[in-house]
Parts: structure tokens; sequence; C-alpha cells
């Protein structure tokens, strides 16, 4: 228990990443609420690799991870940016009035 | 160890409080907010265990960049008025269900991966970069990212560059009733179209139509 081992940060991961999920299913409000959990879920990611890499003492881990930071940044704000012209054609984000997809 | 332990509980445990609170908090700026609590308590734990470049990096990307885009956008949208207006609860129940199934599915694969990592094989290193513990985590780090990664790297700087155009092309508008300066038309302005000598007789003036 007062052994912090691979395991805890794995667990750690594992319970951000799920809060991730369960937050795009359960999200009722507003897109911007989506773009966080995908946040989340790749913070879990990273948290994964770093773990890993300091376990294997391999560092090759955190230069993905820092790749995988590069790719959140420019999602975020591609997806910020669609948000915002979705904001300006329909006055409202939404997430139950976003229905023109029917899916 | 037991201190490393006791800040580890500490912080992880902040780290999923903020976490739930990101998902079920009605104002969205509290969300924001709660997210940025997220990203420092793991950049915490990661300058804990020796990462202390990501730590430092996930700081400055995250909470100085991408939380501030998304309080921005949050304050530029209008969504407090959608708030005071109760969405329906009719799918509501189905998604909790849904997500729930979902997320906790994943939630125990994750935790089999945990379990299952005791009884793995032996490890061959796929690559020779190890851990050098005499130089710091930050030289280490420069050393392979600008030798071996240094393509990976570039493409990274490629795809920030894409995201950017992107971003600007999606959310320009084109405004009426605005001059521009035209670069073209004033550069291809020659002396021919522009000065022309004129030659004045006394006691009369010029007279310019066009």
């Amino acid at each position: 228990m007062t052994e912090i081992g691979l395991g805890h940060y794995l667990t750690l991961a594992a319970i951000i990443f799920t809060i991730g999920i369960i937050g795009i299913f359960l999200n009722r409000k507003n897109v911007i609420i989506i773009l966080m959990s995908i946040e989340l879920i790749l913070l879990a990611v990273n948290i994964n690799l770093v773990s890993f890499s300091i376990y294997l003492q391999n560092l090759v881990g955190q230069v993905f991870t820092m790749f995988i930071l590069t790719v959140a940044a420019a999602e975020a704000a591609v997806g910020l940016a669609i948000i915002v012209i979705y904001y300006k054609n329909r006055g409202s984000i939404n997430v139950e009035q976003i229905s023109s997809l029917k899916g | 160890m037991l201190a490393h332990s006791l800040f580890f509980y500490f912080f992880s445990t902040i780290a999923v409080f903020a976490a739930i609170m990101v998902t079920v908090s009605r104002n969205t700026v509290h969300s924001v907010f709660f997210l940025i609590l997220v990203f420092i308590s793991i950049s915490i734990l990661f300058i804990m265990i020796g990462a202390e470049f990501l730590g430092m990096i996930m700081l400055i990307v995250y909470v100085g960049a991408v939380a501030v885009l998304f309080l921005f956008v949050v304050m530029m949208l209008n969504i407090t008025e959608q708030l005071t207006k109760r969405s329906s609860r009719k799918g509501l129940i189905n998604n909790i269900s849904v997500g729930s199934i979902v997320g906790i599915i994943i939630f125990l694969e994750l935790l089999v991966v945990v379990g299952g990592w005791k009884y793995k094989g032996n490890f061959v290193p796929l690559s020779a970069v190890n851990l050098d513990l005499d130089i710091s985590n930050t030289h280490a780090l420069g050393n392979i990212l600008y030798t071996d990664y240094i393509h990976l790297f570039q493409i990274s700087g490629m795809i920030l560059l894409v995201a950017m155009i992107g971003a600007i092309t999606l959310t320009f508008s084109k405004r009426e009733n605005i001059k521009r300066q035209s670069y073209f038309n004033q550069i291809q302005r020659e002396k021919d179209s522009a000065v022309s000598l004129v030659e004045v007789e006394s006691g009369k003036g010029v007279k310019l139509d066009d």
C-alpha cells in the first residue's frame, strides 16, 4: 500500500480515462464539455506512456508523450474553431439540438 | 517512500475528484477550472516520478494555452443563457445506462491489463535509448528528440501549422463595407497611369476631370 509502483499510476490513468469516456456519454449540456473529456482521455494516455517510460527506463515514451501533447493542442484548436463557427451559424451548441446528421 | 506514497495519493485523489467535477459541473467555466486543476495535479505527479520536463511542458501547453483557449471560447459563446432552461430529461436515463455500462467495461478492461502486467514475459527493449542517470531528464530528452526523432519532431510542427491554418480559415469571416488595402494594385501602379504633365496656360487653371 505504501509502495507506489507502476500499477498505481496505471490505475490512476484508467480511472481518468473512464471518467473521460463516461463524460462523453453523460454530457447533455454542450459540446465544449465533450472536448474537455477528450482532453482527459489524452491525459490518461500520457500518464500511461510516462509511467511506462520511467518503469522501463526508456525515454521513447516521453518523446511520444510530447507528440501526443502536440496533437492534443492541435485538436483543441480546430475543435474549438468548429464550435465557434457552429455557434455563429446556429446560435446554440447544445448537444440535444445538434441533430443535423440524424445520428 | 512513505512521503512519496502520501504525495501520490494526495495529488491523484485531487486529480480524480477534479476530473469527475469536469464532467458533472453545471457551469462550463467551472468545468474549465477543474480541467486546469486536473492538469496541474497530473503534472505534479509527472515531476514526482522523474519526468520533470514533461511536467513543465504540460503546465505550459495545457494550462497556459489549451485551458485559456477553452476559457476564451466559453466566454465568447453565450452558454449561461442555455443553462437556465432545463434540458429535457427524456434521453438522460438512457444515456446514463449506456454510458455507465461502456465506462465500467472499459475500466475493468484497463484493470485487467494492470493485473496481467504481473505475469509478463521478459521484455526486450525495442530501442537502445535508455535512461542515463547522470544527466537531467531535459538533457536526455533533448539528446534523443533532436537526433533520432528529429523528423517526427518536425512533422509535429507541421501538424501544429496545419491546425493553426485550419482554425484561422474556419473562423475567418469576410466583412462587408470595409476598405481593404490591395497590394497588387498598389505595386502595379506605374508612372504613366498615375502622373501626367499638364501645360498650364497663364491666367487659367487646371481642370481635372477624372
